[in-house]
């Protein structure tokens, strides 16, 4: 038995480059759609993997101080603005906080670093308090130091890969002129903690002559408690700010949402114009085979049947395309994550583009619907073709 | 009306063109009788209106006017006229069709030509039926060739199939050797003959080469269309 299938398939052979060349326009459609749709969904997982990975879902610094290891970079490590370290206490009173950290950011010019020098940064932490809040921080060698007014560091895992540092390896603050010991290394965890270099609370304190103070405290919430609540109550201290991880989420999906509209635009359209090229296909090889779809109408196919013909070609054509063109996003997810990385302001560790099973069953319905709806106008083309101006040759196109 | 035997039946049957506000009668008052089991050649110049005729009488094409009917059955009588949809199922009900350029379906093996017409509307054992075809028509052992892997008296034997695949009662030949040579021609003819012998199927030819249709039972001379002279068994 000959299925509609077969005999559809057999045909979008007769002209393979033809078929080819739709095929290739869907495929790229395909793969512009599912791996935008893959930006959306991954890039928000990675955003919120980003934030909750801080460990804290506040942070609390004095007025005007930049909170992120690569703000206070870009700004040349100046604006650090200090607050008290007994502030701590006031803010571990409140009934919502679950845990909180010490941290005391301080910022060098290392004349090394770069062609012409840069900021280096490094975080005075307690390492108790730190690690409970950042449980997924491991260490690739060694461990936390042993005194809390030691001189010793810890590197993350990029910091130690960029200066080739093992343990045991001593490193120079510069401007500062102090020298650590290197007492552990950590693995790598997909944030800024990577770049960052971790010595003792009190070490940082004296070097960076800020005896009983800090620049951030960061602020787990305990669970089920109201975190806007304790925001509010926050304000009240005197000369802080406080950072909400949500917010600061918000905001960067506010930025990235005015570029993933135009990202879609451009997929709809990538779209259209395959959609145009599968009707134009398929309409051009019904009139080719006019007289052939004639003589099958007199040996018996309905309108419908032939319908259905014509429409299983489009199908055919829009499943191949769109399934090749979700193995390709998959194969190139990483290339279009460095390609995006590019042109985003800013972009979360970790994969970019993620596409799941969801999603490509999501697309390929897609494409099949827009295959179907492109279908209807050959497919009924050709149904209404009538035996005799067939025969006769007359296409009564 | 009532049959004996007769399987297509035609009362003043018209056909006409129009070219600007002039009529061109392209079949002009046809009445004939076609028995069960008859097998008939049509003949006549180009232009004569030979094939407009054996459309009309295999519901390719409709009447201007007059009256055709099937087993009894009127097709087209005054002012009556079929559906598109209709006239589809009495064509693959009733009639198998055959053309001077085959019209294979060049993707497709030979068996798979043969058993396209039943794709179309479910039958079963459609295999058996296909391969039994090709083994009365000699092409068995080519079952599985393409049609441009074979020769045109070849194709046509397929096309033959393909339009007895689905049993019809009525084998509708237009210029069926149009495109061979006068020995393939002569092979097909008897193929034909053949069939309207042994399975008493009633074969309808149209053709301009006189010697090819004497093969037939009868022989119809279409002249500005019309029924100009009858030879063997005459009832038209």
């Amino acid at each position: 038995m000959i299925t509609n299938l077969q005999v559809a398939y057999k045909n979008l052979l007769r002209k393979k480059i033809r078929t080819l060349l739709t095929l290739v326009g869907i495929i790229l459609s395909s793969w512009v759609l599912v791996s935008l749709l893959g930006f959306n969904h991954g890039y928000e997982t990675s955003l919120n993997r980003d934030i909750d990975n801080m460990g804290f879902q506040l942070m609390i610094m004095a007025k005007g101080c930049p909170y992120e290891a690569a703000t206070l970079m870009l700004k040349g490590g100046t604006g650090l603005k200090y607050m008290k370290e007994s502030t701590l206490d006031d803010v571990a009173k409140e009934p919502e906080v679950d845990k909180t950290t010490p941290i005391l950011m301080g910022a060098v010019f290392d004349p090394n670093k770069g062609e012409s020098g840069g900021v280096a940064a490094y975080f005075g932490i307690e390492p108790k308090s730190f690690s409970t809040m950042k449980p997924f921080l491991k260490f690739r060698q060694g461990g936390w130091f042993t005194d809390q007014k030691a001189y010793e560091a810890v590197m993350g895992y990029e910091a130690a890969e960029l200066e080739q540092r093992e343990i045991g390896d001593m490193i120079l603050m510069p401007e500062k002129n102090v020298q650590f010991k290197v007492v552990g290394i950590l693995a790598r965890t997909g944030t800024q903690d990577d770049g960052t270099i971790f010595i003792p609370l009190k070490t940082a304190q004296k070097i960076f002559k800020k005896q009983d103070e800090i620049t951030t405290i960061g602020i787990k919430v305990k669970k089920g408690a109201d975190s806007k609540r304790l925001e509010e109550k926050m304000y009240q201290l005197p000369d802080v700010q406080i950072v909400s991880l949500a917010q600061v989420k918000d905001t960067i999906m506010k930025l990235i949402s005015t570029a993933k509209v135009m990202v879609l635009s451009i997929a709809a359209i990538a779209v259209l114009i395959a959609m145009v090229g599968v009707i134009n296909t398929i309409l051009t090889s019904v009139w080719e085979r006019f007289q052939e779809i004639g003589i099958l109408k007199t040996i018996g196919a309905m309108p419908w049947d032939i319908f259905k013909l014509i429409w299983t070609e489009t199908l055919i054509l829009c499943a191949a395309g769109g399934i090749l063109g979700i193995i390709l996003a998959l194969i190139l997810a990483r290339i279009t994550d460095i390609v995006i990385r590019i042109f985003l302001p800013y972009a979360p560790e970790g994969g970019l583009v993620v596409i799941d099973l969801r999603l490509g069953l999501i697309t390929l319905a897609g494409i099949l619907g827009i295959g179907l709806i492109s279908g209807i106008y050959p497919a009924w083309k050709a149904g209404k073709i009538r035996p005799l101006e067939a025969i006769r040759g007359e296409a009564g196109r | 009306m009532i049959t004996n035997g007769i399987s297509i039946d035609t009362k003043n049957l018209r056909k006409v063109y129009l070219r600007g506000s002039e009529e061109i009668p392209a079949v002009n008052g046809v009445s004939l009788r076609i028995h069960k089991g008859d097998f008939v050649s049509i003949i006549g110049p180009s232009g004569s209106g030979k094939t407009t005729l054996i459309n009309l009488l295999g519901c390719l094409d409709n009447p201007t006017s007059g009256e055709l009917y099937l087993d009894g059955r009127s097709i087209f009588g005054t002012g009556k006229r079929l559906s598109e949809r209709e006239l589809t199922r009495i064509r693959r009900e009733t009639f198998g069709y055959i053309f001077q350029n085959f019209y294979l379906i060049p993707t497709l093996t030979v068996m798979e030509n043969v058993m396209l017409p039943l794709t179309f509307y479910c039958k079963p054992d459609v295999e058996n039926e296909a391969a039994k075809l090709l083994k009365l028509l000699g092409m068995d052992q080519r079952k599985d060739h393409l049609p441009a892997q074979i020769s045109g008296g070849e194709m046509q034997r397929v096309a033959i199939a393909r339009a007895l695949v689905n049993r019809p009662e009525i084998l509708l030949a237009d210029e069926p050797t149009g495109n061979l040579d006068s020995k393939r021609s002569a092979e097909i003819v008897q193929v034909l003959e053949e069939l309207n012998r042994d399975l008493g199927l009633t074969v309808i030819m149209v053709t301009h080469n006189q010697e090819l249709a004497q093969y037939a039972d009868r022989m119809l001379e279409v002249k500005d269309g019309q029924i100009y002279q009858v030879e063997g068994q005459a009832e038209a």
